[in-house]
């Protein structure tokens, strides 16, 4: 018999940071994740965590403004309000815990810059922040003796009553499926970067937290909103941090120029993401790139300067592509890195289902509206992961006990048996590899109606097949083939949303840029896409809008 | 260059539901992108060929641990090991899952091992105030502690140390390391605790043989062995000469000092303890042994005919520090 007080799915920096709060409160708590912790997505950000620290002459409203323009105004301004104000606090509580921050001259916190804001506000370690972060919270994790479901995977959220009670997962390690009750859940799950190929992210980012959220009624909010990010490797998606240009590297195309001149004359290569994107792209398009790519010069900043500051970005380019970069530039294209939109919450990381919270990329508050400003992913996991754990302790302090219901332990056993027994059809990952690139070609940098409904189209082929797909390891212990398989699921759950979102919004704002319709249209789509699940409606999804939350920045014109 | 290569593997797989567990051999043959990782080969086996092979993978860029395994006999983070590299020209690859930690099925090893001896070094910082902000300190000394930051927690070098091969008590290359972000760390308050305790525990710092294979296999420069003799360094300046690990140094000092060469028959009674007699008693039948087989070194040393000059080397470096 499993219980707590508050389950959380995912270990990563949002979901450790809340362990950590629901733990201080004096609640029971536990992780459960498909990976040991120190393997989340979290360890990916390389190059910061943004944060306006006013003894250092900063002020949190400019944070919030260069957030909320990088956003292209789709942000909610109340929620960017709480994750600027909170942000300095939150960052100096991951140095106290023991982040090795980097210094400046007089011992205290040292910056960088970053794209989209004009000034240094990015707080770093070499260009591991991520990893430096995940690293100490799972120390911390260690010191409070953290519950841990490591390597199960959750198939069900248990919502009963209209509210959440628990899950359904599978203990890999044996193959066992288990009820895990709990008063409320935090889902801190990652993004969904492998419903698109190529991406950044690792092969862990199956969407599994916003797809769980999905079926229990929760909208998923602003899911066309893809960020592709400027710089990543040829071929394997890589990624090359923007730390490099916000240490002063070059981009170029085929004969040398750094075409952000003409883009963004202020801002030059620290443009936001989905400009310089953009900028690329069509320097690609237009026959100045090389091979499908620009390039990336780092040379001017000297090898002990990149080995020093950038030396994870110089061991992947060595390691990778053969390519010194203190000696020559390193060829980069965008690539799907990160996704704005996701399960809607309220600045308390709360759903419109009681019991259920969401935190981290699979969240949307919304901070990032249409484009997300470098180094707010990792502030928006330590801030809304740490008020959705607070928030949690004050909800389960109205729940009277656990749930007694088994039904879905017994569905969910059933179905995946199905599953199991299912005779030799096609393999998961021929099915992965079909909606995946029908994904980045339909809803890439550039989109347009043609394109979305080709992307429609190419989704509809893959529904069509995935009562086909069989596994064939049909044993207990560490069935990764079965895994899959349910992350395949719960991927086509994500890209369906995403292409209704793209379908709806008629305009082009942030990552959604459509060359059909090149004009951001604050009359009419200053909104939020809503995509329901509805088994009854087109697509299975239903479509709604909300109104964008504006405090004290009326929209204007994005200029960089 | 051509489209694809031709990647030739040689897998070791484990089943543990087959009657107790079954352990055998497979092969495979798949064609990648030349520029292909072993990772990428084996995802194109899991996929495309064999879905019941099991190994752990998630960032593919070196920096989540999940894909270390042996290629070759050597422990390796397989994401970052480009096929062209172990394999020039086509030659087929032995991948194994790691060493010193129990398989629980084809490639995938328990985390246990790993994170019990981790554990084992009370792995987070203990600092003796809190500061309003943020603790003050240089950046040179926090940028020193990225070498242990590094880390990924892959276990390559756990699984290659050849101390826990034969000793499962020994806390491990990688705990060590990261002990010794801790204990190099200003912001920590317990470092000469932590030192000590390291020093007098079983399996402690001093079981190392500096055999140098976690700093081969490390893939991310953590180089652990190297942190080892740091951490040796500092118990002992911490004043903690009481162990067999110090007077083992001392007395290889020592005797090459005064007799240009190594005394071995003194330097295992200076390391035991001459007052240590179940130490003492333990040694007896390994001299016994030795002495048997004509192995047993002169109990009184040979001085090498230039042990002035050794002398002269002592005197100039110990001027120099």
């Amino acid at each position: 018999m499993y219980e707590h007080d508050v389950l959380i799915i995912g270990g990563g920096i949002a979901g450790l940071r809340a362990a950590v709060e629901v733990t201080r409160a004096g609640a029971d708590v536990a992780v459960i994740s498909k990976v040991h912790p120190v393997r989340s997505h979290s360890n990916a950000a390389q190059g910061g965590i943004n944060a306006p620290l006013t003894d250092r002459g900063d002020d949190w409203e400019g944070h919030a403004y260069d957030t909320i323009k990088g956003a292209d105004f789709l942000a909610d301004q109340n929620a960017v309000e709480v994750m600027s104000s909170e942000a300095g606090e939150a960052v100096l509580e991951l140095e106290r815990m023991g982040v090795i921050f980097s210094r400046g001259e007089d011992g205290k916190l040292g910056t960088r810059a970053f794209g989209g804001q004009k000034v240094a506000r990015t707080f770093f370690v070499g260009a591991i922040t991520g990893s430096a972060i995940l690293h100490v919270l799972f120390e911390q994790s260690l010191k409070l003796g953290l519950n841990v479901y490591e390597e199960w995977f959750v198939t069900k959220l248990i919502i009963e009553d209209g509210t959440c009670r628990g899950v359904v997962a599978i203990d890999l390690k044996t193959g066992d499926m288990h009820t895990i009750k709990a008063k409320a859940v935090i889902v801190a799950a990652g993004g969904a970067g492998r419903v698109f190929e190529p991406s950044t992210n690792a092969l862990i980012c199956t969407g599994d937290g916003l797809s769980l959220a999905y079926r229990a009624g929760v909208p998923l909010m602003d899911m066309e909103m893809i960020q592709y990010h400027p710089t990543t490797l040829a071929r394997t998606g890589i990624l090359m941090s923007e730390a490099a240009r916000g240490e002063g590297a070059y981009l170029l195309n085929a004969s040398g120029e750094r075409f952000m001149e003409k883009i963004a004359p202020d801002y030059m290569e620290l443009a936001s993401r989905d400009v310089v994107s953009r900028a690329e792209q069509t320097e690609i398009d237009e026959g100045r790139g090389i091979d499908g790519n620009v390039l990336l010069d780092l040379r001017h900043l000297g090898r002990d300067f990149i080995e020093q500051r950038l030396g994870y970005l110089q061991e992947v380019s060595v390691e990778f592509l053969g390519i010194d970069m203190a000696e020559q530039p390193v060829p980069v294209q965008p690539g799907m890195h990160y996704i704005m939109g996701g399960i809607k919450t309220d600045v308390n990381g709360a759903t419109n289902v009681p019991g259920l919270y969401a935190a981290g990329e699979c969240a949307n508050v919304s901070v990032h509206g249409a484009n997300r400003l470098g180094a707010n992913s990792l502030l928006d996991t330590a801030v809304f992961g740490r008020r959705s754990g607070a928030h949690a302790v004050e909800y389960i302090k109205d729940v009277a006990g656990h749930s007694h219901a088994e039904e879905d332990l017994a569905s969910e056993k059933a179905r995946i048996q199905a599953l199991l027994d299912r005779a030799n059809g096609e393999r998961v990952a021929t099915i992965r590899g079909d909606m995946a690139r029908g994904m980045t070609k339909g809803i890439g940098v550039f989109r347009d109606q043609a394109s979305m409904e080709g992307a429609l189209e190419n989704l509809k082929n893959v529904k069509s097949r995935m009562g086909g797909f069989s596994i064939e390891n049909k044993g207990k212990v560490f069935n990764t083939d079965l895994m899959f398989g349910l992350e395949l699921e719960f991927m086509v759950d994500c890209a369906e949303a995403v292409v209704a979102g793209a379908l709806t919004r008629k305009e082009s704002r942030g990552a959604h840029f459509r060359t059909d319709i090149t004009e951001r249209d604050d009359e009419n789509w200053l909104k939020h896409t809503l995509m329901y699940r509805d088994e009854e409606a087109e697509h299975d999804v239903r479509v709604e809008t909300s109104d964008v939350t504006i405090t004290q920045w009326e929209p204007v014109k994005r200029v960089y | 260059m051509p489209d694809t290569m031709n990647v030739k593997l040689q897998v070791k797989r484990f089943d543990p539901a087959d009657s107790g567990g079954k352990t055998w051999w497979q092969e495979y043959e798949v064609d990648v992108h030349p520029d292909s990782t072993v990772l990428d080969s084996l995802i194109e086996v899991r996929e495309q060929e064999d879905g019941t092979l099991a190994l752990r993978c998630a960032c593919r860029a070196s920096i989540c641990g999940s894909c270390g395994m042996k290629v070759n006999g050597n422990a390796k983070l397989v994401c970052k090991t480009r096929v062209v590299d172990v394999a020039p020209n086509g030659e087929q690859l032995t991948i194994e899952p790691m060493g010193n930690q129990h398989v629980v099925r084809d490639l995938v090893i328990s985390l246990d091992t790993f994170f019990n001896q981790i554990n084992r070094v009370q792995p987070f910082l203990q600092p003796s105030f809190v500061p309003e902000a943020e603790y003050t300190t240089s950046n040179e000394s926090m940028e020193n502690l990225l070498t242990s930051m590094n880390c990924i927690m892959c276990g390559c070098c756990v699984s290659d140390c050849t101390v826990l091969e034969v000793d499962a008590n020994f806390i491990g290359p990688a705990a060590l390391a990261k002990a010794w972000r801790f204990t190099e760390d200003p912001r920590d308050s317990k470092r000469d605790e932590r030192l000590k305790a390291l020093n007098d525990e079983d399996g402690g710092m001093w079981d190392c043989t500096r055999c140098m294979k976690c700093v081969e296999v490390c893939p991310k420069g953590v180089a652990p062995m190297d942190r080892i003799m740091e951490l040796r360094e500092a118990a002992i300046e911490a004043g903690n000469t009481n162990t067999s690990g110090y007077r083992h140094t001392e007395s290889f000092y020592n005797s090459v000092k005064k007799n240009g060469r190594l005394d071995e028959t003194r330097l295992a009674i200076d390391s035991a303890g001459w007052t240590n007699i179940p130490r003492l008693l333990d040694l007896a039948p390994i001299g016994i042994a030795a002495m048997r087989k004509g192995k047993l070194p002169p109990l009184m040393p040979h001085k090498s005919e230039d042990h002035k000059k050794v002398k002269d080397l002592y005197k100039s470096v110990e001027d120099e520090s």
